[in-house]
């Protein structure tokens, strides 16, 4: 296999990966930002206006691509967060609490509109803050977010539809801390339900990507929401641990990785407190033998690649079935080689950065001890730029059921390649996991399909499709995957008490 | 001298345009005092006709698009109407309503494009189903909006019980042809302009004023409506609907204001409006390996 590298003016231009059969060269196509306005320092946003820490820190937030500075995001220790949680409760019970359903409806209907009109800036921003490509922040993580409060907004005043029989009131006030992997759309997932049922809340972002967070604090503001309705937070661990230890705090959500998840839901146990958790996945995405080949395969790459394999419910485990695995595997071979790896900020990347210096070391680690537990490696021969963090679209096959690469998850663009003689067989091995967010099934038989779904342990389960995302579409998963739902009428439930 | 104004032609609105009726006719529309506000096309059986033609042909354009987009769509109305107030509100009192009852009227129907903008993709959860049956068979139920809807507004509130008839419909993904208020069409007339720049595609919802005894007959006996909402009927005029319906067993749908109050958010919407005009897809489909 040869590689072409391409001389270009940007060192960050995708390398031009080539495949026996042909070769491509892209022209950079990089977006333009210099519409974007990303201030030098962010304040807390607490009681509607921002206001500068406690602690009197700030702390760097970079663009991982590049590793250069964008920003410094305000460090909120536990007097800020005691403040925003007292703006919170005064607001819930002066103000939002007393407002007609119909009218706080039409606030979030504001907010989704204001994403809209703000798009392309926020887009640019998730990108350069995280890392993930334009293409994808622009037509993925933007418009979703901008759909959940437009979805939202709806039920503000049709709540006692959905649930029957039940008077319906909202929790109270809600913590709410949300991962670094799709910053504005887990801030959307968390605040629009919220809101739609009454609540106000205070939210810590994740610390490596707050600037989309901020963001839409400016965008809050513009909508003119009561003044402590939302408030926003940054910070690191401690900061997200003292907003879960907060007595004033009725509900906590959180999003992000099992091992924090279960700490959550050791220090609220024995409180009031209502909590909903959705962490790590290894979904298994199954292909059987009457599948669409290349419709699979795409289906493949799209299930790990997307985001740089930074997803919970990313199809990390391939099941394929044993008659397929030489074509399937050439076929990945191949598409792996066409995945362009570069600048985020280039439309024509796929592939991104990936989040952090320590996220990377994570994954470096659990790729070696897969080579150490023998299965057999891949990696694109792309070229990455020097500066940033990145890694090369890899799987695994001959990944024993029993290896670290199968069981834990690695949460980057690593696929482990497993296979299976009957569905039976990879049913038992799919559901052989302590997660259960989500699963994948490709065949081209409907009753097929159905009974899969009907046996295996997730709570999202795509046929013939992978990564499909709506805020009309309950989202959540199995064991230690979490509990609770985000996404459709079951997404209400969370931020509700019924009587 | 004052300046001369400029009258107002108020036309029909058919197939996203505003042509006069084919038949030539007018009749006059007069204020409290008597005086003459302007002239309606009084609406002629090939008007209504070339209406359910264009209803028919945006069928499936309409129906066809997102929940998401019909909702989004919906909002947009509100936004224009709410642009547009100052305007609607001068109509109604032209045509006789205080006021106070003009900005009410006018406020309660920009929140209610809202509110059913809000149902567009969320009444399928409320109204659909799984079926638990007794058998491997994964079985399903889901709304599916019935087709041409005509509607006869209500004489009054003109406009907000015109909006509240067409709303319901056109957000489950039907088509409309609506018959206006007879002796208040001028606000009804102006909302045609406010669909046509609202990205309502044309054929969606037209518009027809004129003598509702000459007109009723014609959209009730069509064969290529499906369902027709007489909450603008005389009492006594509703049995006769319902006979000649009956040619193509067209759904008869009428809501009874009553007492309630349109403007009574609690009471006068509600998604059984939306229900109304849907009908249920049952499929089944079996599970195993």
């Amino acid at each position: 296999m040869t590689t072409t590298t391409i001389e270009t003016r940007d060192r960050l231009t995708p390398g031009a990966a080539s495949s026996a059969l042909v070769e491509w060269n892209y022209s950079p196509s990089l977006e333009s930002t210099d519409h974007v306005k990303i201030q030098p320092r962010y304040n807390l946003f607490i009681g509607g206006k921002f206001v500068e820490p406690h602690s009197k820190r700030w702390f760097e937030t970079i663009n991982p691509a590049t590793e250069e500075t964008l920003s410094e995001m305000a460090e909120a220790d536990a007097q800020d967060v005691d403040r925003a949680v007292k703006e919170a409760r005064r607001a819930y019970d002066k103000t939002w609490r007393k407002l007609a359903a119909s009218e706080r409806s039409k606030y979030i209907y504001r907010i989704a509109r204001l994403i809209q009109e703000k798009s392309r800036g926020l887009a640019i921003a998730e990108t350069m803050n995280g890392g993930k490509p334009i293409k994808e922040s622009r037509d993925v993580d933007v418009p979703l977010a901008a759909a959940h409060f437009f979805y939202y907004a709806g039920w503000a005043d049709k709540l006692e539809y959905a649930f029957p029989n039940r008077n319906v009131s909202p929790v109270g006030v809600a913590g709410q801390i949300i991962p670094w992997n799709f910053p504005l759309l887990m801030a959307a997932w968390k605040l629009a339900p919220a809101l739609a049922a009454g609540n106000t809340i205070v939210l810590k972002p994740a610390e490596t990507t707050s600037i989309t967070s901020m963001m839409l604090a400016e965008i809050i503001q513009e909508a003119d929401l009561p003044p402590g309705v939302v408030n926003i937070i940054t910070g690191a661990g401690a900061t997200g641990a003292a907003l879960v230890n907060h007595d004033d705090v009725d509900k906590i959500a959180f999003t992000g990785s099992t091992d924090v998840g279960k700490r959550i839901q050791r220090a609220t146990a024995g409180t009031h407190k209502k909590l909903t958790l959705e962490l790590g996945g290894k979904a298994p995405n199954i292909v059987f033998e009457d599948a669409p080949i290349d419709q699979a395969v795409e289906g493949i790459i799209n299930g790990i690649y997307f985001n740089q394999g930074h997803v919970c419910c990313a199809g990390s485990r391939l099941f394929l079935q044993e008659s397929i695995l030489e074509p399937v595997v050439r076929k990945l071979r191949e598409r792996i080689q066409t995945l362009r790896v570069g600048n985020p900020l280039d439309k024509n990347t796929d592939v991104g950065a990936i989040n952090s210096r320590a996220q990377l070391e994570k994954i470096q680690e659990l790729v070696e001890s897969g080579v150490d537990e023998g299965a057999e490696i891949f990696q694109s021969s792309c070229t990455v730029p020097d500066r940033g963090f990145w890694f090369r679209p890899t799987f695994f096959t001959g990944v024993a059921q029993s290896s670290r690469i199968a069981q834990e998850e690695i949460f980057g663009p690593v696929l482990s390649v497993l296979t299976f003689r009957t569905p039976e067989e990879a049913l038992e091995k799919a559901n052989n996991t302590p997660y259960g967010l989500s699963a994948g099934i490709w065949t081209e038989k409907g009753s097929r399909i159905l009974k899969m779904a009907q046996k295996l342990r997730a709570g999202v389960i795509w046929a013939n499709t992978y990564n499909k995302f709506d805020p009309a579409s309950p989202f959540g998963g199995y064991k230690e995957s979490g509990f609770g739902r985000e996404g459709g009428l079951h997404g209400l439930s969370p931020y509700v008490v019924l009587s | 001298m004052a300046r001369l104004n400029i009258r107002k032609t108020y036309k029909l609105y058919i197939n996203g345009e505003f042509p006069r009726t084919e038949s030539g006719r007018f009749y006059a529309i007069k204020g409290k005092g008597g005086e003459l506000l302007a002239n309606a096309c009084r609406g002629s059986r090939k008007d209504l006709r070339n209406a359910i033609q264009a209803a028919r042909k945006a069928f499936p354009v309409w129906s066809g698009k997102t929940a998401f987009n019909r909702g989004q769509i919906l909002y947009r109305l509100a936004e224009v109407c709410e642009a547009r107030a100052a305007e609607l509100v001068d109509e109604l009192r032209r045509q006789g309503s205080s006021a106070a009852d003009a900005k009410r009227e006018v406020a309660a129907v920009t929140d209610r494009w809202i509110y059913y903008a809000g149902w567009s993709d969320k009444y399928p959860q409320v109204f659909g189903s799984v079926n638990p049956v007794s058998g491997p068979y994964y079985n399903f139920t889901v709304p599916e909006p019935t087709g041409v809807v005509g509607v006869v507004s209500p004489e009054e509130p003109a406009l907000l019980g015109l909006v509240s008839r067409i709303a319901p419909a056109i957000v489950g993904g039907n088509t409309v042809v609506a018959l206006t208020s007879e002796s208040r069409p001028l606000a009804a007339i102006t909302l045609g302009e406010i669909f046509e720049t609202s990205d309502v595609p044309g054929g969606v919802v037209n518009l027809i004023s004129g003598l509702k005894s000459e007109l009723i007959p014609w959209l009730a006996s069509h064969m290529d409506v499906n369902a027709i909402d007489t909450t603008g009927v005389a009492e006594g005029a509703i049995a006769a609907i319902q006979k000649t319906a009956a040619e193509n067993v067209k759904r008869v749908i009428h809501f009874n204001a009553g007492k309630i109050g349109w403007d009574d958010a609690t009471r006068s919407q509600s998604p059984y409006a939306i229900f109304d005009f849907q009908e249920m897809k049952t499929v089944w489909h079996p599970i195993g390996m």
